[in-house]
């Protein structure tokens, strides 16, 4: 445990008191079960590390599902005065927009359950999964560029998808101010390769069923029902966006060292938002989003086109519609009503969803009366959860949740653990098929190396910050 | 004497590397990172690439160095099996590194190391000689 004091408010929420450097208290949400055990990794010390960068509103903040990670903890949301506050590529993380979609159908479990097998791979056949895959596509600089620029819009426009996709996807796909000449060749060429493929690590494709609804209303306007088949697809901006951010972290590593305030810990390298260096990484961050948008549109639909010829049926009867797609990796510009007024500020949400109420504007016309649907996957073949966002995390977290099951095992760990054992077959026998390109993928991405998502969920749907409208199960998984 | 050796640190991987001087080290480290992502032994050394890079002091230069030869990797899919330190100083390295291109039929990837961070990187002097750590993101 770190140094760190922690005091219980209530059930769900935990506050880090105000001390030394720190501009505003911690605050972590969590349960009496989960609290105990998330100090062992220094993320608390990193709550309260986060709370002493310029501009900071209101509190640092953290999620159930939080744990260590570089500068800000994974599962950390911090929103900074636009006119006085930073930018930080830390804040975001390596996987820029790293997010998850859900695509609903019309099939019921029953009639695809005797060719899951056939499904899983045929999906792992078409979509290319693991290190060192290259998509199908051949990208010229200048088409890169205009991917970068325009996002999912760019693969609807080429033939993948839809405007209905577009219209369910968190900001439409597609990140203003984006610029590729504050983007490195380096990440350029990263990028080329890899735009149409999954990834590696804890990156999934997943066929799931609704298992259980907990909002029969919401769940209707999500057009979820029990026993309907789904697919989600958790993937982010490749290489692309890893080496924008390492790109800005060596440069702003180098320039910190020059402003009006010091750093408790040096991996909170940031920028004034309002300087050239953050201007700058707010533009090659929204490439990588848009990057991310578009990669996981094309992934969507090769998924629709392979489900459908292998289950021989039309895209009519397949009926496969995008729920939504929401980003847990980015920092975006909001603006959120703060002592009376609206302010804006830039929210840093790592491994944090945004988790809009109803009514917001930001919302598409159809869910615009129910609020947000926020999407949490668990960790692979679990299944995931679909919630709601609410008027308490609008005022409370600039609109934030969590957003997964979150590691409490290091990678190594877990296949040390798990040596011996067939991963492959005791998923199998939980009823999930699952194929995977990497060698110890299996045992480094098992179960048990991550927080319960049933324990996660619980808290913010306790806490207020998003509502359970349905848990889904998974059947057969796709990994890298 | 041993190259490296790995360490835990949640999520991500730590490379503790070794060297009788600091040339060595410069070199073990580039050793333990292609051998953390492939089978090294399967390496065979057809191609050449120039490596020069920069720091603000040992350390900023081993992760500076670090993250150049996995772009090489990211981006041309360089794999390396070894690296010849050519000159070093406190600001600046020069060297060459030998290996070949990735071909998924023949080499089988371990760990995907996906960056190097500046997290708690150090070199410390040791009884024979000295000993760095670098926290890797996979």
């Amino acid at each position: 445990m770190s140094d760190i004091r922690i005091e219980k408010i209530d059930d769900f929420l935990w506050i880090i008191p105000r001390v030394g450097g720190m501009r505003v208290p911690g605050m972590i949400y969590s349960s009496r079960d989960m609290i105990g055990s998330i100090g062992a990794d220094e993320s608390p010390k990193q709550v309260a590390n986060v709370a002493h960068l310029p501009g900071i509103i209101k509190y640092s903040m953290a999620m159930p599902d939080m744990h260590w990670g570089y500068g800000f903890p994974i599962g950390g949301v911090a929103a900074f005065d636009a006119a006085d506050g930073i930018i930080s590529p830390g804040g975001v993380g390596y996987d820029i927009n790293c997010g998850v979609r859900l695509m609903t159908t019309k099939l019921h479990v029953e009639e695809i359950k005797n060719r899951i097998p056939d499904l899983v791979t045929a999906l792992f056949r078409d979509i290319p999964t693991g290190v060192g895959s290259k998509g199908p596509l051949n990208l010229s600089a200048k088409e890169e560029k205009k991917v970068l620029l325009e996002g999912a819009t760019w693969a609807v426009d080429h033939g993948y998808g839809s405007t209905d996709d577009l219209l369910s996807t968190e900001d439409e796909g597609k990140m203003g101010g984006a610029d590729p000449d504050c983007v490195s060749d380096k990440a350029l060429e990263r990028g080329k390769q890899q735009l149409g493929t999954l990834g590696s690590g804890n990156h999934f494709l997943e066929i799931e069923v609704v298992e259980e609804i907990f909002d029969e209303a919401v769940a209707r306007a999500f057009h979820l029902e029990v026993g309907q088949v789904a697919v989600a697809i958790h993937s982010g901006s490749r290489g692309f966006g890893y080496q924008v951010c390492d790109d800005y972290l060596a440069r702003m590593m180098k320039t910190v060292g020059k402003l009006d305030f010091s750093l408790p810990d040096r991996q909170l390298a940031c920028a004034y938002l309002r300087s050239n260096e953050g201007k700058e990484y707010l533009s090659a961050m929204a490439c990588a989003a848009n990057y991310a948008w578009t990669n996981r549109q094309m992934l969507m639909h090769w998924t629709r086109e392979t489900l459908g010829r292998t289950l021989k049926k039309s895209p009519r009867e397949m009926g496969a519609r995008l729920l939504y797609d929401v980003c847990h990796n980015i920092a975006k510009m909001e603006s959120f009503p703060i002592e009376g007024r609206e302010k804006k500020v830039c929210v840093h949400r790592k491994g944090a969803t945004r988790a809009f109420p109803p009514g917001h504007r930001a919302l598409p016309e159809q869910y615009r009366t129910v609020g947000q649907p926020v999407l949490i996957p668990g960790d692979m073949g679990t299944g995931s959860y679909v919630l709601v966002g609410t008027e308490k995390a609008y005022r409370e977290t600039f609109g934030s949740t969590c957003h997964g099951a979150g590691r409490v095992m290091s990678r190594s760990k877990a296949a040390k653990t798990t040596r011996g054992r067939s991963i492959g077959r005791e998923m199998a026998e939980r009823g999930v098929v699952v194929m995977a390109t990497g060698k110890r993928t299996l045992s480094e991405e098992v179960p048990e190396a991550y927080k319960d998502i049933d324990k996660v969920v619980d808290v913010v749907h306790n806490a207020g910050l998003s509502r359970k409208v349905a848990r889904l199960r998974a059947v057969g998984c796709i990994k890298g | 004497m041993e190259r490296y050796r790995t360490f835990d640190h949640t999520a991500d991987l730590g490379l503790e590397i070794y060297g009788r001087d600091e040339r060595e080290l410069f070199s073990n480290a580039a050793f333990a990172l292609f051998d953390t992502i492939t089978d090294i032994g399967g390496i065979a050394m057809r191609e050449k690439r120039t490596v020069s890079v920069e720091g603000s002091d040992r350390e900023d230069l081993l992760v500076n160095f670090m993250r150049e030869l996995l772009s090489l990797f990211h981006i041309e899919g360089f794999l390396l099996r070894r690296f010849a330190v050519y000159e070093l100083d406190d600001h600046s390295l020069s060297g060459e590194a030998e290996g070949e291109i990735f071909d998924p039929k023949k080499h089988g990837i371990n760990t995907e190391i996906k960056a190097v961070t500046y997290h708690h990187v150090r070199i410390t002097p040791t009884s024979d000689g000295f000993m760095g750590r670098v926290i890797c993101d996979v």
